[in-house]
């Protein structure tokens, strides 16, 4: 009897381990986020590595992801061509609305940028450009004194050299801590556009994920062709905005590229697979060709 | 007793207090309405006209909201469709085309989030609106009535010299829009009215604006002083050739928020 209960209590041991291990075995792991990338639209995993190859895009639903300035300047400009313009520069510490300084401090450190923004010179496919590209992981892009001072002389350096001018955006909007001189910010990029125009420069706009509020009401509509992402959201109001002052659910696309395309205020939807030799084809277009026939 | 900025507020918003028509037909002796974008529809939002003012024709492009509910319905509370601003657009290049200086008044709340709006292209109206107004070689004066919401009333105000009546309020979204994004709590609009800066003094000192219009005594003194002060304006402005016009334009806007090295 004492027996058979100690083979009992053997076999509920051997099954606990069994337990234990298979419990181990097969409990849903932490993905580590430094080795495995899991898509937010599609929830399909890739290697980071694989998905970092194929520019941040996901390898089995074609979901363009956020990139970070840095990478897409990487992916954009001829190698090693970028030379940066005043990114050593910081917005001002004499702005204090509450928490913003701590909030920039944050945004810095986790970025590796200074501003929402990098501005510069660079070639692409040989053709030398003035091109900014904005980073939505600094405070969602937003424009402040610094962004907006940035981006203008971007422009006014590519009045002055004559150089084509390419801005990938990424923005939510005005910044909301600097208050009215965040607003004025869209009057001095206007005004720098216009001159660009004036002195008949070709400018490109790159719309990507998101483009709100007072950027896409200022200079992300004033270039010569503006092109998109797939799927970037493009607006001008927020989605709870408009739902809140019209009291209905809007529909899924609204306000994505394709969106804009529908209704006329987007050129073309690019793939980021072919955004580079696109723009590089719209810089080569924009001089006339070259005297050499293209073989088709 | 000083008013809290949440005073002004509400001052600027008060259903009794002078709306953007009324300030058209006090400020101008004669004038008459253009209609329509030629694009989609008309905005009665936006009103804009070929008037008089004294000895000087201008074109004025004045928000307007209504002065009862139902005209109010009519005018959508002050909030410019796209065909608004592209209405603005219209009178700007004809002002300019003619070399007839621009009287803008802002009072709107902002832009209008709707659905069409968003269609027919809002940020792009408004981009454009920005475009016009600074190129446009003639004088151009703003009047900030009561409520300066957003890219809605920057959209008018890319001025010469930036007129500000004493209890209005220009910011870069309503105090319940800020306290919703910042705070995520609407109701703390008060509060953070305070931190806006919205207030003209506040507007004034920041060089935002050029010149408070006095409230402390009546209405009709405060409308005679802003004519006066408009004329005055004309005067100067107009003495301006068209390359002064611009680049003093360019100038004031270019410095602000500019105080960075190289």
């Amino acid at each position: 009897m004492k027996n058979l209960f100690e083979q009992r209590k053997k076999q509920i041991s051997g099954f606990k381990t069994l337990l234990n291990v298979s419990k181990h075995l097969f409990a849903k792991k932490e993905m580590p986020n430094d080795v495995i990338h899991v898509c937010a639209t599609c929830h399909k995993a890739s290697t980071l590595e694989h998905f970092q190859r194929n520019l941040r895009v996901c390898v089995h639903c074609d979901a363009h992801e956020r990139v970070s300035a840095k990478d897409r300047l990487h992916m954009s400009v001829d190698e090693g061509s970028f030379k940066p313009l005043w990114n050593q520069l910081t917005t001002s510490t004499k702005l204090d609305f509450p928490d913003y300084q701590k909030k920039l401090k944050e945004a810095r450190q986790s970025t590796q940028l200074n501003e929402a923004v990098l501005v510069g010179e660079a070639t692409l496919d040989q053709h030398p450009i003035a091109i900014g590209v904005m980073d939505a992981n600094f405070m969602m892009g937003s424009m402040g004194s610094l962004v907006g001072e940035l981006i203008t002389r971007l422009i006014e350096h590519a009045c002055e050299h004559r150089y084509p001018l390419i801005l990938y955006v990424a923005s939510g909007g005005a910044r909301m801590q600097e208050g009215i001189i965040s607003l004025m910010q869209m009057a001095k990029t206007t005004q720098a556009m216009k001159k660009h125009h004036d002195l008949n420069l070709f400018s490109i706009m790159v719309l990507t994920h998101p483009t709100t509020g007072g950027v896409s009401a200022s200079f992300a509509m004033l270039g010569d062709l503006t092109l998109s992402e797939p799927s970037a959201l493009i607006g001008f109001a927020g989605k709870r905005v408009i739902e809140k002052t019209i009291q209905q659910s809007l529909p899924s696309h609204f306000q994505s590229a394709e969106f804009g395309l529908e209704q006329g205020f987007i050129d073309m939807i690019i793939h980021r697979h072919e955004m580079k030799s696109t723009l590089a084809y719209l810089l080569l277009w924009s001089k006339g060709g070259t005297h050499e026939t293209i073989r088709v | 007793m000083k008013l809290s900025a949440y005073d002004h507020v509400q001052i600027a918003r008060d259903k009794d207090r002078l709306k953007g028509l009324g300030l058209v037909h006090a400020l101008c002796d004669e004038v008459i309405e253009m209609h329509g974008d030629r694009h989609f529809k008309d905005d009665p939002s936006m009103y804009c006209g070929c008037a008089q003012i004294g000895c000087h024709s201008v074109m004025i492009i004045a928000q307007v909201k209504g002065i009862n509910t139902a005209d109010n319905v009519h005018k959508n509370f002050g909030m410019n469709q796209p065909e608004g601003f592209r209405k603005a657009i219209r009178a700007v290049k004809l002002a300019n085309k003619l070399s007839i200086p621009i009287v803008s008044i802002v009072d709107t709340p902002g832009a209008y989030p709707g659905l069409g709006a968003e269609e027919r292209g809002q940020h792009s109206a408004i981009a454009h609106c920005l475009y016009a107004f600074a190129s446009a070689s003639v004088p151009i004066i703003t009047v900030v009535l009561s409520e300066g919401g957003s890219g809605g009333a920057l959209a008018l105000s890319i001025a010469n010299h930036i007129i500000m009546f004493e209890h209005a309020i220009y910011s870069i979204l309503s105090p319940e829009g800020f306290a919703s994004i910042l705070y995520k709590d609407a109701s703390k609009s008060k509060e953070v009215a305070e931190l806006m800066g919205l207030t003209s003094y506040d507007l004034k000192a920041k060089g935002i604006v050029d010149e408070i219009v006095d409230e402390s005594t009546s209405m009709n003194e405060s409308i005679k002083a802003t004519r006066h002060k408009v004329c005055i304006q004309l005067d100067k402005l107009k003495s301006m050739s068209q390359e002064e016009l611009i680049s003093q334009k360019e100038a004031k806007f270019r410095k602000m928020g500019s105080d960075y090295g190289h």
